[in-house]
């Protein structure tokens, strides 16, 4: 019997080695539609352009097509790895990443956009009118490094999105005063949200390409075969016309690359037109170009983090006291705000502040994630305080009672001066937890330590020097303050009676 | 400063524990009256029910304002010996820092621990500790100084040093009520002693007389006790 079973388990697992492999190809579904999507009738399918064309190229390499998801900002790593061995959901053709990976021929040209309020219109047409204005576009994008290059140019103020839904519905909103991206999406966005008006005139021209590891070329080839064949046999254009993106700029795009084909392949002559400015750098060209801004996202994060950290500890003192002091209802209330706070990820929190009551209360994006990491916080700071409180011996509160001392006397001259000194090493701990958590807030479009480091790394395609410096500046910040409270600690030692 | 103390019937229970059973006590000023008797004899509940600490379940209390001194001293830990006794002064009776300070100058100097002023209370030995919290209790001058088994944390030398400023105390008109176990100490210094089992009084009187002839079992059990440990130790 254990033979039988044996034998069985081998042929369970011989059998698809024999078979080809399933191609296994990463795009991101995250806010993907028309590119890739999770099927609304039915979430364990995938939908949209990319999806039939990775299930083409897999069909006529003569394999099926496997779904892995991947976050969009994460692709060209994932690629390295070998997460996958197609990548394709409206990846960008930039020199950096041809310069790292193995990448496909362009299968689909796209119009960089400018999208504002239909208000606005007259006003806004170009990003040198938008002077002083909140420009939103997707995080580690061709329209990102246009949007820094206006930065300086032109004034505007760039605001990077982890997705390409919130740029539309915050320009809606009022919080960002334009938005450019791929005419794609920008078409959606128009369908979906009302107000909004789409420029035609194009910023600049990109084209989505597939990407495979850099030394995979054997499959980038036969994956170039598969959509020259499709450019001529119609099929590309059949899949483009039932997603409603077919234009008359790709069939120029389809002519102009079967004619280089049959001569010599050039891979970089299809982004002339959409070269972002500065996208090419190298790592260490780019080092100094984006230093200052490491600087600058490490002294948002700090100044986050003080001002979170200083509402908590206000907001926790407040809680903690109501919880020692106050009537049943009052501790009630109290304990339950603190088992919302600490029972819920912070990063749902997040989500609320920004978008969820964005209807009654805008809050700019800053103050958001200062009030969301500050109400997260407090809950696990009263938490300390309230335990610091209770540790207080009670012979201390009696000795305060006999001398004469009001029940406020007692708490502001004794108890809480000797809660303080026992609070402020588990307070260290939060402050440099609170000092990292701020990274959610990129969710929230600031762009801190984190989310610079990874913009950075995205740019440059490695995680390993700006890693490495933005751990440094991590570390910068948060091992002073862990000496300070060390040396504190020291000369306040409590020594219980 | 005459502050006669005064307490009648006095019963106090936990659950079905009963602690004190009907106290009788009283106390004039100038006197040093020391209340002996086993653990759980009901002596420190009746310093803390005087303090206001605790509250009676029956009884009358005729008590003025008064200040203790804690067996474990309970000296603010983050404070030191001189702002542990400025802080009521400042606080409650609202002194100017200069004056507050100045008075517990005068007493840290009195009780002979001037030159402590500046330590925190870990770093202070028993016997200092425990004269700086009998200045902190006497820098609200009250009439009436409660001490809980002040010889405890005392070798014999001390003893000696702490009888002669309660003595002073005393002196000065204020009334002295003290729990001790050490009845050598409570021969030497107390004016009167009380003697209590299963919170009742069994016996008071002049302390040599109580403890040179006691006449009930109790007291003559508690003089055996005592003396046992210390031969022990």
């Amino acid at each position: 019997m254990p033979r039988l079973l044996l034998l069985l388990a081998f042929l369970g697992v011989s059998t698809p080695l024999h078979a080809q492999s399933p191609l296994r190809w990463g795009g991101d579904s995250e806010g993907g539609a028309p590119f890739v999507e999770a099927d609304p009738n039915d979430p364990t399918k995938m939908v949209g352009f990319d999806v039939e064309i990775a299930e083409l190229v897999a069909r006529r390499l003569g394999r099926e097509a496997q779904f892995v998801q991947i976050a969009f900002s994460s692709l060209d790593q994932s690629a390295r790895r070998g997460d996958f061995d197609i990548g394709l959901s409206g990846i960008e053709d930039i020199p950096a990443r041809r310069a790292s990976l193995a990448a496909s021929l362009p299968y689909y040209e796209f119009r960089e956009v400018i999208t504002v309020r239909a208000a606005d219109r007259g006003r806004f047409s170009s990003l040198a009118e938008l002077r002083g204005r909140r420009v939103a576009t997707l995080g580690g994008t061709m329209a990102y490094d246009l949007l820094l290059q206006a930065e300086r140019d032109h004034g505007i103020v760039a605001v990077s999105y982890d997705d390409d839904v919130h740029p539309y519905s915050d320009l809606a909103l009022g919080r960002v005063d334009a938005v450019l991206l791929d005419h794609v999406l920008a078409e959606r966005a128009m369908r979906r949200t009302a107000g909004l008006f789409t420029h035609s005139a194009a910023v600049a021209i990109g084209h989505y390409i597939i990407i495979t590891a850099p030394e995979n070329t054997s499959l980038r080839e036969r994956v170039d075969d598969v959509l020259r064949e499709a450019m001529l046999d119609g099929t590309l254009e059949a899949i483009f016309r039932k997603w409603q993106v077919w234009n008359d700029d790709q069939p120029r795009l389809y002519a102009r690359l079967l004619e280089t084909a049959s001569a010599e392949p050039t891979r970089t002559e299809s982004v002339d037109a959409g070269t972002p400015p500065g996208g090419g750098d190298r790592l260490f060209t780019a080092l100094p170009r984006y230093l200052p801004s490491l600087l600058r996202a490490a002294l948002i994060t700090l100044v986050l983090s003080c001002a979170s950290m200083a509402l908590a500890v206000l907001l926790g003192v407040a809680i903690a006291t109501g919880r020692v002091y106050g009537g049943p209802a009052i501790r009630a209330a109290l304990t339950g705000y603190v088992e919302v706070m600490r029972g819920t990820p912070v990063l749902l929190q997040l989500f609320v502040i920004y978008y969820g009551v964005a209807d009654v209360i805008r809050l700019p994006a800053f103050a958001a994630a200062l009030l969301g990491l500050g109400l997260n916080y407090a809950a696990y700071e009263s938490e300390i305080y309230r335990s610091a409180l209770e540790a207080v011996p009670r012979g201390q509160l009696e000795a305060a009672r006999i001398l004469g001392l009001t029940r406020w006397q007692t708490l502001r001259l004794v108890r809480a001066p000797q809660a303080f000194r026992l609070a402020l090493a588990p307070m260290t701990n939060d402050f440099v937890a609170l000092l990292k958590d701020s990274s959610l807030v990129s969710v929230l479009t600031v762009v801190e330590l984190t989310k610079q480091t990874q913009i950075f790394a995205t740019n440059v395609g490695s995680w390993l020097v700006p890693g490495l410096l933005c751990a440094a500046l991590y570390l910068a910040m948060s091992l002073p303050l862990s000496h300070v409270a060390r040396r504190l600690e020291q000369r306040w030692k409590v020594v219980p009676s | 400063m005459s502050a006669p103390l005064r307490v009648r019937g006095l019963r106090l229970a936990r659950g079905a524990r009963t602690i004190l059973d009907g106290v009788d006590l009283q106390a004039a000023a100038g006197e040093i009256v020391a209340l002996m008797g086993l653990s759980g004899s009901g002596k420190t509940t009746i310093l803390r029910v005087l303090a206001g600490l605790e509250r009676a379940d029956a009884g009358e209390i005729e008590v003025p304002r008064s200040g203790m001194v804690f067996q474990f001293h309970f000296l603010f830990e983050h404070l030191t010996a001189l702002e542990n006794i400025c802080l009521a002064p400042m606080h409650v009776h609202r002194l100017s820092r200069g004056e507050a300070e100045a008075r517990a100058r005068a007493l840290l100097g009195e009780l002979g621990v001037g030159h402590r002023e500046k330590a925190l209370p870990r770093e202070l030995s028993g016997g200092e500790a425990q004269r700086v919290a009998i200045a902190r209790a006497l820098a609200v001058d009250p009439p009436v100084l409660l001490l809980d088994e002040p010889t405890a944390s005392l070798d014999p030398a001390r003893r000696h040093d702490l009888g002669d400023a309660l003595r002073q105390l005393a002196a000065s008109g204020r009334t002295l009520l003290l729990t001790s176990h050490d009845d050598d100490f409570v021969r030497d210094f107390a004016t009167r002693v009380v003697v209590l089992a299963n919170g009742r009084v069994v016996e008071e009187g002049a302390a040599r007389l109580v403890l040179e002839h006691a006449q009930h079992e109790e007291t003559r059990k508690l003089l055996q006790i005592d003396r046992q440990m210390r031969r022990i130790w």
